[in-house]
């Protein structure tokens, strides 16, 4: 086993061999007197640092691990690990660290590391984050990484998403309009004000953050949850999509397991990486069914 | 065994493309991806795509940027094919409801970016490729395309002919990562890769930890030669501490790069003396690193992007994506202070050799997206011009792949005996030489040498045993080498010494370092007992590949002996026309690369693209 005294080789940058080294040469003497100044203050600045500096800040990880076929990890647990912090160190970066150097089993889902892949949604210290943007240092110790709650785990911070993406798919989640504007290259314009209208509720990524921390969808399955009324939201409001697209949409999200099963406790709003406003749309959804019905009346 | 007409790897924007094209062509068609779509990489792009939709602008003026931008080695058939199908492709793509920004008539957006003599970049925000990437999800789910979430391909099922061009394709083997079980997919009609770069031979890149060049590997293994892989964009804008990008948008919209002594270098050192911050890519870069190799970069690592003086209200209209990130990944407001960036890798304009239509020499195997080139990119991509590309190439691939006549293709792909070999480098190794992992008898997947459908079952059988084995092998290994150290020994080889610039003698060490990953990789063991969600089998499987492609991407820079868009070389440092219009293929040969040159087709359609000197 890896101990702690692994440490990832220093970054490429101060041993560039490759670089500069034809410019440095023929560089001219105010140049290269400000290099050589620079040079000096650096190496004095890590002295300095190397001497006053006791011991590196270890960042204390406590770690759900849970495995259905390794007999040690069928009873879930905490792992607890201790990884060197280093200044903008995130939780993701955390666990890439915890996995790399001391347990390669360690196994969660990550992608892009900047908060547009949306597969590295964990519950840490009792709330729903992206582990990428998450930083360490915003924390309290011990750091308690969890698999979203309301999900059956697969193993350790993978959780099922089939039902989350179930309940996207059941909204239609795409653009219905079919009457299309001919003639060549002719544009489907669409107002700036529209366009400002559905922006917000175009950014989500699909953790499933927002769902994991609703009482309402942690109670009854089949409500759609905040990201799929969102996502019909998207359409239901874009000035593209006719009238009828439109009723049809509402009567989708009005269903028994619709919008009206929110009780507006803003769980979901506030744990949303992407600044979503969620309620303000179920809400102004629900504004939209009534219209419609009493229209029908 | 599951079957299909068309298989789609990889579900990022090419892949889902080339999904709904197959499908509206009539086939029938899956997708396998080791993500789900949305998670893809593609999501990441941030500033747009190049089309020529306005009047003043058409589709010659972006061709002939696109010529130049590639430095003179970009196919001419591939460019203008990319130039003329962009305008309609994006126009559907609006259609399909993708929100792009608007102008006050409701007509969407386009800004200028890097190297483009028209502001023809249509945008979304700066999340453009975020947008993109739903969209395309949304029309998958529309047509009911039946997608494999989180199947890894593990290898392609391609028949063993002597010459690669005599090959057929009949799908892929994959391993289901949430079960662990192994299964064969049959592809009746063809096998697209869309499967994206192999930003993670890097160690500073922008690019996803999922970015392995799987596909690539798999290809070049499979007898597809690579193309340009020592062409790698270096980004000029990334964040220094994670590598995220900072959109070209920022620059398009007037931001202004600074050094350490507050100088505007781009003019005032006269790297870009018309276009200064908009030059194209690989100069910018060149001229960061300069700056910051002569002593004034910032901290001696990094200079300034200021965006301050668009004011708040044009920045969060269109560039509101850039504040969260600096925020979120650098702790700086760009509102009230200017961004540090960097040069960070971020796309490879090399892989996998296909045609205009997608396809390889390989029967049945096409490639689109930034795993393929056709090659509209040449040495240097042009911002805005990765999009396009995937939905230009992805939906020409799906066309053909299921059947739809596309016309006689014009770029030849293969090994024939007209090319040029290479003759002259001296290598300080012998490529490949260590081969990686100990080779069962089963692994060379053997046929009856028909190659015929009727054996694409048998084939594909034998594919999936061998990959069965070799799972039991790396998960029986007591103990041994762990995937991470080889990939992190890798990275670091490449991002010294393949990095922006480049030389004989560190390049001739990075190859040697690559060697040693290949030994190391003898002996790598998976720790993780589970079948259930093994990551760890998964990265192991990853990280060979991204030591085939790194060894391709560092031979092709050590042989090309010149200075051409990305590529710098201290020892030539001129473009050498004479000697180096000619793209350098990169073939498999049992595991012995072999190198060959074909020259750059320069002829367009209705003209020939002349050489310039490129300045900006």
């Amino acid at each position: 086993m890896s101990t702690q005294q692994q440490q990832p080789e220093e970054p490429e940058t101060q041993e560039s061999p490759v670089e500069g080294e034809p410019e440095t040469e023929s560089a001219p003497e105010p140049q290269q007197r400000r290099l050589e100044r620079k040079r000096l203050g650096q190496a004095q600045r890590e002295q300095a640092e190397a001497e006053t500096e006791p011991e590196e800040t270890k960042i204390h990880l406590k770690v759900f691990r849970y495995d259905p076929e390794v007999e040690a990890k069928q009873e879930p647990r905490f792992d607890d690990y201790y990884v060197p912090y280093e200044r903008g160190m995130t939780v993701l970066d955390a666990l890439i660290y915890a996995r790399d150097e001391f347990d390669s089993s360690l196994t969660f889902r990550h992608s892009c590391r900047q908060a547009i892949c949306g597969s590295d949604a964990f519950f840490v210290n009792g709330s729903q984050h992206l582990g990428c943007k998450t930083q360490l240092s915003e924390l309290e110790q011990p750091v308690r990484i969890e698999p979203l709650p309301h999900q059956e785990v697969i193993k350790d911070l993978v959780v099922d998403m089939e039902h989350f993406y179930d309940q996207m798919h059941s909204v239609e989640p795409y653009m219905k309009q079919e009457d299309l504007p001919d003639g060549d290259l002719e544009e489907f314009r669409q107002s700036r004000e529209n366009r400002e209208k559905i922006k917000m509720s175009t950014r989500c990524i699909w953790c499933g953050a927002c769902m994991s921390s609703c009482n309402i969808a942690a109670g009854d399955n089949q409500y759609l949850g905040p990201a799929a009324i969102n996502k019909a939201y998207r359409f239901a409001m874009d000035e593209r999509e006719d009238e009828e697209i439109k009723e049809h949409r509402l009567r989708i999200i009005e269903q028994e397991h619709g919008v009206w099963r929110c009780q507006t406790q803003f769980s979901c709003t506030e744990v949303c990486p992407k600044d979503i406003p969620l309620t303000e749309h179920i809400q102004e959804l629900k504004r939209e069914a009534v219209k419609k019905n009493l229209k029908f009346w | 065994m599951y079957e299909h007409d068309v298989i789609v790897v990889g579900a990022g924007g090419a892949g889902l493309r080339a999904a709904i094209a197959a499908h509206e062509a009539g086939a029938d068609v899956a997708m396998v991806t080791k993500l789900h779509p949305v998670r893809s990489h593609t999501g990441a792009a941030e500033g747009g795509i190049n089309a020529a939709l306005r009047e003043g602008d058409d589709w010659e003026l972006h061709a002939y940027d696109t010529m130049k931008g590639s430095d003179y080695l970009g196919d001419a058939p591939a460019i203008e094919t990319l130039a003329k199908d962009a305008p309609e492709d994006t126009i559907t793509l609006e259609h399909w409801g993708m929100p792009f920004s608007r102008e006050d008539d409701g007509t969407v957006s386009q800004r200028p970016f890097g190297g483009l003599s028209f502001p023809r970049t249509t945008y979304a925000g700066a999340e453009t490729g975020h947008h993109l990437l739903h969209v395309l999800y949304e029309q998958v789910v529309k047509r009911g395309i039946q997608v494999y979430n989180e199947w890894f391909v593990m290898n392609l099922a391609v028949t063993d002919e002597p010459d690669p061009n005599d090959r057929t394709c009949h799908g892929v083997v994959a391993y289901d990562v949430q079960s662990g079980t192994v299964e064969g997919f049959k592809a009746n009609n063809g096998v697209i890769i869309a499967t994206g770069g192999p930003g993670q031979a890097f160690d500073h890149t922008t690019n996803a930890v999922s970015c392995t060049g799987d596909g690539q590997a798999m290809a070049y293994r499979a007898g597809v030669p690579l193309e340009d892989m020592e062409f790698v964009q270096f980004h000029p804008t990334t964040l220094p501490s994670t590598g995220v990008l900072i959109s070209e948008g920022v620059r398009g919209e007037g931001g202004i790069l600074y050094n350490e002594d507050g100088e505007r270098f781009m003019f005032e050192h006269g790297y870009a003396n018309n276009d200064g911050e908009l030059a194209s890519r690989d100069v910018v870069s060149r001229a960061e690193l300069t700056e910051v190799n002569e002593g004034r970069g910032v901290n001696d690592e990094y200079v300034h992007l200021d965006m301050r003086h668009l004011g708040s209200e044009r920045i969060l209209d269109r560039l509101e994506n850039i504040l969260h990130l600096a925020e979120d990944f650098e702790g700086v407001d760009g509102l009230v202070e200017p961004m540090p960036v960097k040069p960070g890798q971020h796309y490879e304009m090399g892989g996998i050799e296909t045609d205009e239509n997608g396809k390889t020499c390989v029967d049945g195997l096409y490639a689109a997206g930034e795993c393929a080139c056709v090659s509209v990119h040449g040495a240097n991509r042009l911002g805005g011009n990765a999009l396009p590309e995937l939905v230009v190439f992805g939906k020409r691939a799906g066309y053909h792949a299921a059947g739809k006549d596309l016309g006689e293709a014009e770029i030849e792909t293969g090994y024939s005996t007209d090319v040029e070999d290479e003759t002259e480098t001296e290598l300080p190794i012998t490529p490949g030489e260590a081969g990686i992992e100990p080779v069962s008898t089963s692994e060379s997947v053997a046929t009856d040498g028909s190659g015929q459908v009727a054996g694409g079952d048998a084939l594909l059988e034998q594919a999936v045993g061998a990959e069965r084995e070799r799972v039991e092998r790396l998960m029986e290994k007591e103990s041994g080498t762990k995937h991470a150290d080889i990939r992190s020994k890798l990275q670091n080889a490449m991002t010294r010494d393949v990095n922006v610039f480049r030389e004989e003698e560190g390049l001739k060490r990075a190859l040697k370092e690559i060697q040693e990953c290949r030994e190391l990789y003898q002996d790598v063991s998976v720790e993780d007992p589970s079948r259930t969600f093994n990551t760890d089998l998964q990265m192991t499987y990853e990280t060979r590949n991204l030591i085939d492609v790194a060894e391709t991407i560092t031979l092709g820079a050590l042989v090309r002996n010149e200075f051409r868009g990305a590529h710098w070389r201290l020892e030539n440092q001129i473009r050498d026309d004479e000697n180096w219009l000619k793209h350098t293929l990169i073939s498999w040969n049992g595991g012995k690369p072999s190198i060959w040159y074909r020259p750059v087709i320069l002829e367009g359609e209705d003209k020939t693209y002349e050489p310039k000197v490129r300045s900006y």
